[in-house]
């Protein structure tokens, strides 16, 4: 392994992050303060607890996924696309590294900026609501788990995208509706049974419920679903990677 | 053994043009050898394939004994490139910059090293500066700089002082020497045939994804240089007399020079037969001087012989 190749996209990657500290950290800060008087506070305030937990609490797990998620594939993908853009590729591609190397400096990097992002918010909230968390291992391992899939998302993306437009173009259209609708804000029992059903088909479901059992110990989906379905699209994304490498798709011609 | 060994190298572009066919180039370890070729000729491909960036379609290239595809660690830590475009992280520092290549290359920090190339390429005051500050020249001396971070053995050079001024320029013919003395390998591509021949040891020509021609400069000048005899009349002529018309001559300076041109690999150079013919003819002249073509004139006889 070339641990310094890692070492020194990995380092390079989170410079860009402390470079632009203050959108990166005081961005999410405020977009989850706002929910938080949104949906906390005035429309909060006229709902009733869900599964006994206030609903200013309850849709903590829900804020801190919805920026993990968004946070890694904007990571991920600007981290990868912009040496592609900017023609510095030709370092990485004439350097003595190798495909997984590179995944893990890039990917690493992204994911411990949005597990950072994530923890950021987690303490904002905590100015809010009196926070609740009854398995913290599991919390974390979500956390972890979630970040590392979605950055490998948003390194698919990167890679793939052949312009600024659709690097938003999945994000945009695709993970935001998913978010939201995948039980950020609502428990998906609250659903009519059509959605409801639905919302089975929306992965994200299971990364919320599995986060908020984490929080709160109870889940719209088993537990043990809602990680191997984690699992599964963790796998997908490395499965596309490594195609992606084998091939030199968008990377060699 | 060559430093860098390309055996039956060809390459086809998905799109289905056919870069490079059937390319065997043996480079020492230790020269300085420039790759020539016309716009779309194939040089960029062919360093593009030694150093990673391109996949070949077939053939096979070893760099300092080691195979470019099954033994890529060891053969691109022997290898610098300095690529053509001008391509740097616009927001990143000199020195950043610098050292993150290095750790790509799987080196340790080294920031002795690193003050050692910026100073040698007068960057050292420019370290600290954001690249996107930086004049065209000073970029690509930053990226010689990035090339040179990780202590490689070969650098390629593709069009290095594309677009720099004379001084710089100079300033990087003197470093290419510096770093042959140091046992440096170096190719580079131009389409300046004036750095060729400033700085060769060896030169090859390819054209159309074939190498045409590798030869020793100063063998190659030799062979294909053609030389000119002026001589400088004391009375001008209107027109070549009829009785020097063999001798294929020219007239120029409004009749007051007559050139003659002759080749330095033909076994007679024909010059005892035109002074005698002239001194014949009653033709006197008061000075003449000899000029030997330079690369490029060879360079254009060659691309379009083998046209």
């Amino acid at each position: 392994m070339n641990w310094h190749a890692v070492r020194a996209i990995y380092g390079f990657e989170m410079a860009r992050f402390w470079r632009t500290a203050m959108q990166s950290i005081l961005a999410p800060v405020i977009s989850t303060s706002l929910y938080f008087v949104v949906f906390g506070a005035a429309i909060g305030s006229r709902v009733t607890a869900v599964d006994g937990v206030p609903y200013g609490l309850f849709i903590v797990p829900g804020l801190i996924m919805l920026a993990l998620l968004t946070q890694s594939i904007a990571n991920a993908s600007f981290g990868i696309y912009f040496p592609r853009f900017a023609g510095t590729i030709y370092e990485i591609l004439s350097a003595p590294i190798s495909p997984v190397e590179v995944v893990i400096g890039y990917v690493g990097a992204a994911a411990s900026k949005s597990m950072l992002i994530g923890l950021i918010i987690l303490a904002t909230s905590a100015l809010f609501v009196p926070l609740r968390i009854e398995h913290p291992v599991w919390m974390l391992a979500f956390l972890v788990l979630t970040a590392v899939t979605f950055s490998l998302f948003g390194f698919v993306i990167g890679l793939w995208a052949d312009g600024f437009e659709k690097l938003q173009l999945v994000p945009l259209l695709i993970v935001t509706p998913l978010t939201f609708l995948g039980g950020s804000f609502y428990a998906i029992e609250m659903l009519p049974p059509f959605w409801r059903a639905l919302s089975l088909f929306n992965p994200v479901v299971y990364l919320i419920s599995g986060f908020r059992w984490s929080f709160f110990g109870k889940a719209d989906v088993s537990l043990g679903i809602s990680v191997g379905m984690t699992c599964l699209f963790l796998a997908i994304c490395l499965g596309l990677v490594t195609w992606i490498f084998r091939t030199g798709y968008r990377l060699k011609s | 053994m060559a430093i860098i060994s390309i055996s039956n190298l060809s390459k086809v572009y998905a799109s289905g043009l056919v870069a490079l066919k059937d390319v065997s180039l043996a480079i020492e370890r230790g020269e300085i050898f420039a790759l020539l070729g016309p716009n779309g000729a194939g040089k960029s491909t062919l360093i593009n394939i030694v150093c990673g960036i391109v996949t070949p379609s077939s053939g096979r290239v070893t760099a300092d004994g080691h195979d470019i595809l099954t033994d890529y660690r060891a053969a691109r830590r022997k290898i610098g490139l300095v690529p053509q475009e001008l391509t740097t992280d616009a927001f990143e520092t000199v020195w950043n910059t610098v050292s993150f290549t290095r750790g790509l290359f799987g080196l340790p920090k080294d920031p002795a090293h690193i003050e050692r190339v910026l100073r040698d390429l007068s960057l050292w005051e420019k370290r600290d500066s954001r690249i996107m500050a930086l004049s065209g020249g000073m970029k690509r001396r930053v990226l010689i700089a990035k090339a040179l971070s990780h202590e490689p053995q070969i650098l390629f050079l593709d069009e290095p002082t594309a677009g720099v001024d004379v001084a710089l320029r100079q300033d990087m013919w003197r470093l290419v020497r510096r770093l042959r003395e140091q046992g440096v390998t170096v190719i580079l591509t131009t389409h300046y045939i004036e750095e060729a021949e400033e700085m060769a040891d060896r030169i090859g020509v390819i054209r159309g994804g074939a190498i045409i021609l590798v030869e020793d400069k100063a063998e190659l000048m030799r062979k294909l240089g053609r030389k000119q005899l002026t001589l400088q009349l004391q009375a001008p002529l209107p027109a070549v007399p009829p009785a020097l018309a063999e001798h294929g001559l020219e007239l120029a300076s409004d009749g007051h020079e007559l050139i003659y041109t002759y080749d330095t690999k033909g076994e007679r150079t024909g010059i005892t037969g035109l002074l005698t013919a002239l001194s014949a003819a009653g033709i006197r002249f008061s000075d003449l001087r000899t000029s030997q073509s330079s690369l490029e004139d060879i360079f254009v006889d060659l691309v379009k012989e083998r046209a």
